[in-house]
């Protein structure tokens, strides 16, 4: 499915007109529907009906179900793959996977640090600042 | 370089040149680029959404004493939000595959089915929205809602340009047809498409289901 483009040579550019993302097949496309489809259900299944009594384990678990179902439509939807573009595609993500995890994160550690280090305030303190 | 202007040169001009020219020029053809381009353009939206998506992480309990998840988001309505777009993004891959084959009349008709759900999502998602302002729970009214409203809201612009797009190349494609450069459109579209449906995927898992947890 990868289209080989990996040319050393630059005379071999002539040849590049499609490049890149491969378009997958019929076969890629419904497996990734299908795939999408169980992995969408399970996680509206089981907050929908409370399958899992303890809300974190439910939680945790639709987060896995969101990470998997994002693999799965980066295969097979998005086609990719580590020869594509010459391996230049991969390498953004995982700059972009690092800069996404820094974000959240950091945002969130350094925020919440924020809220519980934040000395309690009523209305009546706040009218005593200077 | 004013290498003209500077009399002590202990370097040989050739040398010079070699060291900062790329003597080796070769044609890149036109395109040659621009899917690479595309998808570093993606990560950069994926990072626009990762700034938002942190926005909502952070303001998603300020209530400020106003409706939280569980008064507001109803999830039958989300899980059909879902199907349309998952409809929608294998629609586009027909579509692709259609193209694939040089088949013009399929490679626009399943564009106008991708268009139709993609019409039907944003429908439902705008429905969701003046529901919410109907009962005050506008984006002026919590943080909460202000960081949600920026978090869809900005998902919802993408699907709506991702449509206009997508208008604009099923005429382009029937007065052109599927030369070259229309099947480059395509494909970048195609990556823009399937990549607000992984959007959509952190959407209604961070800020619906895990909402009405």
């Amino acid at each position: 499915m990868a289209n080989e483009h990996a040319h050393p040579n630059p005379a071999a550019h002539d040849h590049h007109d499609e490049h890149g993302a491969s378009h997958g097949s019929m076969r890629e496309y419904v497996v990734g529907f299908l795939l999408s489809v169980v992995l969408t259900a399970i996680p509206f299944w089981l907050v929908m009906t409370g399958a899992i009594p303890d809300k974190q384990t439910t939680a945790l678990v639709i987060m896995a179900f969101a990470v998997v179902q994002i693999v799965v439509h980066m295969i097979y939807f998005l086609h990719m793959n580590t020869k594509s573009e010459n391996g230049w595609t991969v390498m953004a993500l995982i700059f972009t996977i690092v800069l996404v995890i820094i974000t959240l994160s950091g945002s969130l550690w350094v925020m919440f640090h924020l809220n519980t280090n934040m000395m309690p305030m009523s209305v009546h303190d706040m009218g005593q600042l200077p | 370089m004013t290498a003209n202007t500077a009399p002590t040169h202990t370097l040989d001009q050739a040398q010079l040149q070699a060291a900062f020219y790329d003597l080796n020029e070769h044609d890149h053809p036109e395109g040659g680029s621009t899917m690479l381009g595309f998808w570093v353009y993606l990560m950069s939206d994926c990072l626009i959404f990762a700034m938002l998506f942190a926005a909502y992480g952070v303001l998603g309990g300020s209530l400020a004493a106003g409706p939280g998840p569980k008064d507001l988001f109803e999830l039958p309505l989300v899980a059909l939000n879902t199907a349309m777009l998952l409809f929608s993004s294998i629609t586009y891959g027909f579509a692709m595959l259609a193209m694939e084959k040089n088949n013009k009349g399929a490679t626009q008709a399943w564009l106008l089915v991708t268009a139709v759900f993609g019409a039907c999502f944003l429908g439902i998602e705008l429905y969701e929205f003046s529901n919410l302002i109907h009962e005050g729970a506008t984006p002026m009214r919590s943080g909460f809602l202000t960081a949600f409203f920026s978090l869809v809201g900005t998902h919802g612009l993408h699907v709506t340009f991702g449509l206009i797009w997508l208008f604009t190349l099923v005429v382009q494609v029937g007065k052109k047809g599927l030369i070259p450069a229309n099947k480059r459109r395509l494909m970048c579209l195609s990556l823009f498409w399937h990549f607000l449906d992984v959007i959509w995927i952190g959407v209604f898992t961070f800020v619906y289901l895990m909402g009405m947890l």
